[in-house]
C-alpha cells in the first residue's frame, strides 16, 4: 500500500476561495439553529409541562417524532417536499436553516424541560406569592435559572449541532465540508481535503468543549 | 379581613383539609399549630390560592379567592408570604430580590422600589448585605431578607409558613424577633409555627389542627395555654409533648 499525502496545494487563496464561504455558512447555520432551537424548544418544553392535554399531546408527538428520525432524512424530506407543497423551489441553504431549527427544537426542548423541572416548586410558589403571572414567573424566575443550570448541556448540544451541519451535503448546500470537497476535487487531492476537514472540525469542536468546561465552573449558581 | 368557610381539599381521594372555617380580623396574629400532616401548610397556602380548594369559600379583604374569575396575581401582590425554605431567587442579588416584584408586578419605578426595598432591608438589619447573592447569606439572614421582600410589597396581611423550621437553632431568634416586632406594629399575621414562645408572646388566637385536615381548636391564646381542661384530649396530648422539654 502506498500512502503518500501531499498538502502542498493548500494556500491562502484556496482557503479564501473555497473554505471560508463554507465555514461561514456552517457557523451561521449553527448559531441560527441554536437560537431558534432554544426559542422553539423552550416553547415546546413549556407546552409539555403545562398540564393541559391539548398542549402536551401535540408537543410530545412533535418532539418524540423528530427525535426518532435521522436528521439527514428530515433534511432531505424538507428539501424535496416543501417545494411541492408551496409550489416553488426553496434554496438548499434556506431549506437547511428551517430544517435545523425545527429539528434542534426537539432536542433543545428536552434539555429545557429538564432545566425547568430542576427548579424547585418553592421558587414557583415564591414568584406566584409575589403576584407574578405565569409569564412573568417563567421569564423572570424559572427560565433564567433553568437556562443557567442547563447552559453546559445546551452548549454541548450546539457543538454536536455544528458537527451535524455537515449533513447538508445531502441537499448540496455549501457548508465547510462541501468547501473542502470542492477544493479537493479541483486540485485532484480529495483524501487530503477530507483529512484537512476532519482536523478543522476537531480543532473547532475540541476547543469549544474545553471552553464549555471552563464556563461551567464560572457560572454555577451558589445555593 | 380573612374568612374561610367550610374549606375542604383533596389530593385524589386523600382528604387534606376537612371543613375548615375561621376568621382573622385586621391586626390579629393567629398561630396555627399541629402535628405534621395535619394540613397546616396547605391551609395557609389556600389563602393566597397557591393551593386551590375543591369546596368552601375563602375571602380576603372582600375578594373571593375561591372564585375562578378572581385576578389571583393581583390578590397575591398584597398578601405577603414567607416560606419554610426562604425561596429567595438565587440568581438575583438581595436588592434585586427586593425590587423585582415591586417593579414588575406593582409597576413601581426602580428608584422607588429600591428605596422601599432597602428601607425594609434596613429594618431587618441586613443593609450591609444588599449586594450579595442569597447563597452567600446564612439561613436566618435569608429568611429575614425574605420577610423584607414580602414587606416591600406593602402587604395587607402576612402569611408565615413554618418560617423557622428549616433554621439552625441559633438563628431562630433573629427571625422571631422580626416577626414579634411586626406583630407589635399591628400587622395582620397568620403563622404556621411550633414556636410556642412566639405564640404566647404575640398571638391573639391559636388554631390547632389534627391529622385529616380538621381544625380542632380555634380559641384565644389565653384559653389555649391557660385553660387546659377546656381543650380536646388530642390538643392536650400534643401540647404535653411539645411543651415538656
Amino acid at each position: 500500500m502506498n500512502l503518500s499525502f501531499d498538502f502542498s496545494f493548500y494556500s491562502w487563496d484556496l482557503v479564501s476561495n473555497f473554505i471560508l464561504k463554507g465555514l461561514y455558512f456552517s457557523v451561521m447555520l449553527t448559531l441560527v439553529a441554536t437560537l431558534g432551537g432554544i426559542f422553539f424548544g423552550t416553547l415546546l418544553a413549556m407546552m409539555r409541562l403545562s398540564g393541559r392535554k391539548w398542549l402536551i399531546v401535540p408537543a410530545t408527538i412533535y418532539v418524540d417524532g423528530m427525535r426518532s428520525i435521522p436528521l439527514v432524512m428530515v433534511i432531505l424530506w424538507f428539501f424535496l417536499l416543501v417545494p411541492l407543497l408551496i409550489g416553488a423551489p426553496i434554496g438548499a441553504e434556506a431549506s437547511a436553516t428551517v430544517t435545523f431549527i425545527a429539528f434542534e427544537a426537539a432536542y433543545f426542548s428536552e434539555i429545557m424541560r429538564a432545566g425547568i423541572q430542576s427548579i424547585p416548586r418553592g421558587q414557583v410558589f415564591a414568584g406566584q406569592a409575589l403576584g407574578m403571572t405565569y409569564g412573568q414567573n417563567m421569564r423572570l424566575i424559572v427560565l433564567p435559572q433553568a437556562f443557567r443550570n442547563m447552559l453546559p448541556v445546551l452548549l454541548t448540544q450546539t457543538i454536536i449541532l455544528f458537527q451535524d451541519t455537515s449533513l447538508v451535503y445531502a441537499i448540496g448546500a455549501y457548508d465547510m465540508l462541501k468547501g473542502f470537497e470542492v477544493a479537493g476535487k479541483n486540485y485532484g487531492r480529495p483524501i487530503e481535503a477530507f483529512i484537512a476537514a476532519a482536523v478543522v472540525y476537531f480543532v473547532i469542536c475540541y476547543s469549544l468543549s474545553w471552553l464549555v468546561k471552563r464556563l461551567h465552573k464560572k457560572i454555577a449558581i451558589i445555593h | 379581613m380573612i374568612e374561610l368557610k367550610s374549606v375542604s381539599k383533596w389530593y385524589g381521594s386523600f382528604q387534606v383539609l376537612d371543613d375548615c372555617s375561621t376568621r382573622i380580623e385586621k391586626g390579629e396574629v393567629v398561630v396555627v399549630c399541629g402535628p405534621s400532616g395535619s394540613g397546616k401548610s396547605t391551609l395557609i397556602k389556600t389563602i393566597n390560592a397557591l393551593e386551590p380548594v375543591q369546596k368552601g369559600e375563602i375571602w380576603v379583604n372582600g375578594t373571593p379567592v375561591h372564585d375562578p374569575k378572581t385576578d389571583l396575581p393581583k390578590l397575591r401582590s398584597h398578601v405577603g408570604m414567607v416560606f419554610q425554605h426562604f425561596e429567595l431567587f438565587p440568581h438575583l442579588t438581595v436588592t434585586q430580590n427586593l425590587t423585582i416584584a415591586q417593579v414588575k408586578v406593582l409597576r413601581r419605578s426602580l428608584d422607588e422600589a429600591r428605596k422601599r426595598g432597602l428601607k425594609m432591608l434596613e429594618r431587618v438589619g441586613l443593609m450591609a448585605h444588599k449586594d450579595k447573592f442569597p447563597g452567600q447569606l446564612s439561613g436566618g439572614q435569608q429568611q429575614r431578607v425574605a420577610i423584607a421582600r414580602a414587606l416591600s410589597m406593602d402587604p395587607i396581611v402576612m402569611l408565615f409558613d413554618e418560617p423557622t423550621s428549616a433554621l439552625d437553632p441559633e438563628m431562630v431568634g433573629e427571625v422571631l424577633d422580626v416577626m414579634v416586632s411586626l406583630a407589635n406594629e399591628g400587622m395582620t399575621m397568620m403563622c404556621v409555627t411550633h414556636e410556642m414562645g412566639f405564640a404566647r408572646k404575640v398571638a391573639s388566637r391559636v388554631i390547632f389542627m389534627d391529622v385529616g385536615g380538621k381544625i380542632l381548636e380555634d380559641c384565644t391564646k389565653e384559653d389555649f395555654f391557660g385553660n387546659p381542661d377546656a381543650r380536646q384530649p388530642r390538643t392536650k396530648d400534643f401540647l404535653g409533648k411539645i411543651l415538656q422539654h
